[in-house]
């Protein structure tokens, strides 16, 4: 890219944009920066406390069903929700780039995916939330025991719902937002536009709520 | 005196330019709630928060003088306070409930509602946009919700003023397990939870605004504005965007977590820890009093700077045109508000050194937070150069940006006691600390933010402000503020502890209460000339002497460039081009030389 831009080309000078992007696509950056401020204390804050804890349950343990097949499969459906999501982003990845080739077929067909792919991952989640509920699990509630069989602190559950319900609250804005934007590109509005920039911010937020989930799935799962 | 007698000589080039008188851009017809209201105009939006902002002041700082009083005439009463506050002052005297709640709401008030969205919402909105060469923010909409979110919370956060148990009253730091715990306290219950909402919609507006004051001042400078161009104000906005976006979000998250542990059972920071007013012991287990502490102070300290950067801009832009001389040191003034900016994100723990902290942790504090001394001392000299043999003009503007300068090299000196960890494990919690955060946050950024008003309200409502009032507002204020806050030192030295209700009981702070008399009185009257300055704003908006040159300051910055009274979409036709930075002052025997002109054949470059 670098040559391309002629020697005299001043990026800084005023009248245009230092990074050659629209405003929008910045300030999403700005946002998610921002964004992954408040992960960042959330997981952060579970870390503290956690570690100042005297013992903690065992994730083997504790995530080990599956649907209709039962218990003993231990993080075998977090597995499977880890697959979906990341999945989701690789259709997200498609759609941005049908929308550089202004392919609308092309855009529907991956945000449409995308889209499902979120919303598999949040009736996963409803599922294990429903499931752990029924064990006794909630915000103040511990049916788990520690490590070493003694009696847990209610942090675990305490976090677990917070932490993973703030992350599916953000999983949930995306699929609305990408429902939008399927419906917008339905409508055309990014072909008389020229661009499809507003799939690309869109990808932006949905492959950040991917990583996110990456450092949630981290510090519950497999720690 | 007229500010004709003040700038004594008015270069012909002003008026030269052909002024329209409403410049309208364009724009189809607005009612009045597109221009009044939801309105998308950044010089409308910037009014709408000036005025909120100043609504707030009023009642903060009545808040203080009520508390003040309790303060000062601790054995008194006074029935009026009755009429007003009901139950919350039986028989005259301040309940000590609402000395709390009036306590909290004050410092509440003005760090966030006044000196945060009060000042960066009207000065970030009216000036990125006109000095950087744009017709509006980035996203005028996105900064029209601003405005409204932090309408919203405004409303949450009045309201809860009016509840049976009255407003939160844990402090504006809102510790748990004081906060956490309706039963500890009366202002733990509804009025907690009306803050933390309120707090909540603060923090969307805040985040709403500064996204969109980043992106404008990146995105939309007008040609040959380059990043070393753009006025100090630009750079000052630019970086208290950058600590609003990254540690507000830090305080959502603690305040979430504070929510759950009053609403949901959880033990987050709640510990199983005995309650006196309940004689039980909680069945919380686990949670860390302490955890809320950082949260809160990452936020909390880059919260100061978000506070008082704004106002360094504002002072720099209004001393350089008032001294008729460039800036000193412009890079270095850049330069050290990043360094600022980066170092107010690793000190937060200075407020936490008697919290347990390890001293080892403690000692690394102590280095990083004295090392923001460096920064604003470059800063601080930068100033007292650029006033160094100036051609000094003492408006109403430049005379607060001066005691700007005055008040944070006082509150600057004390934070450097305070930085020492050894020391603060004394001063912690004393008149003290009250006295070095006014003077260097409250005090300074009130001057800044009245510098910037001053110099400003002409651009803003195309009127001049009386300057009569205003100097009386100035000396008053300078004097009485160091008259307030200076004894302070000495009471906190003593040991003399904040947030108490009454010292009467303590023998050894009875030397102290002619003193505290003192301060009230003080108190009253500057609270009295700041009516005076409310009074001299409302007026000179309908009824102030009209302002009739283009660029009555003889200012380089492109604000003005625009028409008296701009139009939304600031310029008639093109935005000009920028040839140059804003401080060429004094040049080449020329008194200024507006950035839009073109740098001459033989001109020495900048
Ligand atoms: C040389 C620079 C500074 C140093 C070394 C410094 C240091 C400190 C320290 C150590 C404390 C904690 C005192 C305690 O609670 O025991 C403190 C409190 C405080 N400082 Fe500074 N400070 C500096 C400048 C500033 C500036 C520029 C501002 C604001 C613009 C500011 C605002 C505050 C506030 C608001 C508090 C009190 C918060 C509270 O407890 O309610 N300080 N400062
Ligand atoms: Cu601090």
């Amino acid at each position: 890219m670098a040559t391309a831009v002629p020697v005299e080309q001043k990026w800084w000078s005023g009248g245009r944009s230092p990074f050659n992007v629209e405003y929008g696509k910045l300030m999403m950056w700005y946002f998610l920066m921002s964004d992954a401020f408040t992960f960042g204390a959330f997981l952060i804050s579970y870390g503290t406390i956690r570690f100042s804890s005297n013992g903690w349950p065992d994730a083997n343990h504790v995530f080990s069903s599956f649907p209709v097949l039962g218990s003993g499969y231990p993080l075998l459906f977090v597995s499977l929700m880890t697959f979906i999501l990341i999945m989701s982003s690789v259709t997200m990845v498609l759609a941005v780039a049908a929308g550089h080739a202004n392919d609308r077929a092309g855009v529907m067909k991956w945000m449409v995916w995308t889209i499902i792919g979120g919303l598999a991952f949040l009736s996963c989640q409803a599922w294990e939330w429903t499931h752990l509920y029924h064990e006794g699990a909630w915000w103040g509630s511990n049916p788990f025991t520690n490590f070493d069989g003694s009696k847990a602190s209610t942090n675990f559950t305490n976090f677990f719902f917070t932490i993973t319900g703030f992350h599916g609250f953000h999983v949930f804005s995306g699929v609305i937002i990408n429902i939008v934007m399927l419906i917008m590109t339905y409508n055309g509005v990014f072909d008389r536009r020229g661009h499809y920039n507003m799939i690309e911010k869109a990808g932006l937020y949905w492959h950040f709520v991917d990583l996110v989930w990456v450092f949630v799935f981290t510090c519950f799962y497999l720690f | 005196m007229s500010n004709e007698t003040v700038i004594h000589s008015l270069p012909d080039t002003a008026s030269t330019h052909d002024i329209e008188p409403d410049g309208h851009h364009g724009h189809h017809k607005e009612s009045f709630i597109t221009k009044y209201i939801f309105s998308q105009d950044h010089k409308m939006i910037c009014k709408q928060f000036l005025i909120t902002g100043m609504i707030w002041a009023i009642i903060g700082g009545l808040f203080s003088v009520l508390f003040r009083l309790q303060l000062g005439y601790p054995d008194q009463t006074f029935p009026f306070l009755e009429d007003f506050l009901g139950k919350w002052a039986k028989g005259g005297r301040i309940e000590p409930e609402f000395y709390y709640a009036l306590v909290t709401m004050h410092g509440t008030i003005l760090v966030f509602f006044v000196l945060t969205q009060g000042l960066s919402g009207t000065f970030a909105n009216f000036l990125i946009p006109l000095q950087v060469g744009a017709r509006d923010m980035a996203s005028p909409f996105m900064n029209m919700l601003s405005y409204w979110f932090f309408f919203a919370s405004s409303v949450v956060l009045l309201s809860s003023m009016f509840i049976e148990t009255g407003p939160a009253s844990g402090g504006w730091t809102s510790y748990p397990p004081l906060s956490a715990l309706g039963d500890a306290s009366l202002g733990s219950n509804t009025g907690m939870d009306l803050w933390l909402i309120g707090m909540a919609l603060f923090v969307v507006s805040s985040l709403l605004g500064g996204l969109n004051y980043i992106a404008t001042i990146l995105n939309m400078r007008t040609k040959g504005m380059s990043m070393t161009r753009v006025p100090l104000t630009i750079w000052a906005i630019f970086f208290t965007a950058i600590l609003g976006v990254l540690s507000f979000p830090v305080l959502l998250s603690g305040f979430i977590l504070l929510l759950f542990d009053r609403h949901a059972g959880t033990s987050f920071y709640l510990s199983d820890i005995y309650i006196g007013s309940t004689f039980k012991a909680l069945p919380n287990e686990g949670g860390s009093a302490i955890l809320y502490q950082h949260l809160f102070w990452f936020l909390g300290h880059p919260e100061v700077y978000i506070i008082i950067l704004p106002a360094m801009g504002l002072v720099s832009e209004v001393m350089s045109v008032n001294a008729r001389k460039p800036i000193f040191g412009y890079m270095a003034m850049v330069g050290s508000l990043f360094a600022i900016t980066v170092l107010a994100f690793l000190v937060w723990a200075h407020h936490m050194f008697v919290s347990g902290l390890n001293p080892f942790l403690g000692s690394v504090f102590v280095l990083l937070t004295l090392l923001i001394a460096v920064p604003s001392a470059i800063k601080v000299f930068n100033w007292l150069t650029t006033l160094w043999r100036g051609n000094l003009r003492f408006t109403p503007g430049m005379l607060f940006a001066i005691g700007f300068v005055s008040m944070f090299i006082s509150g600057g000196l004390t934070g450097i006691f305070l930085g020492n960890s050894t020391i603060d494990l004394h001063l912690h919690d004393t008149y003290f600390v009250v006295a070095h955060f006014h003077i260097v946050m409250g005090v300074s950024a009130f001057f800044g933010m009245f510098a910037g008003i001053y110099h400003w309200f002409p651009k803003m409502f195309g009127r001049y402000l009386n300057n009569t009032m205003a100097y009386i507002h100035f000396w008053v204020t300078l004097a009485g503020a160091y008259l307030i806050f200076w004894p302070m030192h000495y009471e906190g030295l003593a040991g003399m502890p904040r947030r108490y209700y009454d010292f009467s009981p303590w023998v050894s702070f009875n030397n102290f209460q002619g003193l505290n008399r003192f301060i009230s009185i003080v108190s009253i009257i500057v609270f009295a000339v700041q009516l005076l300055f409310v009074f001299n704003f409302f007026y000179s908006v309908f009824k102030g002497r009209k302002v009739k040159t283009q660029n009555p300051w003889g200012a380089n910055t492109l604000e003005w460039t625009t028409p008296i009274n701009p139009g939304h979409g600031n310029w008639v036709g093109e935005i000009p081009e920028v040839h140059r930075w804003a401080y060429d002052y004094g040049k080449e025997g020329r008194e200024f030389v507006p950035q839009t002109e073109p740098v001459g054949a033989n001109e020495q470059k900048h």
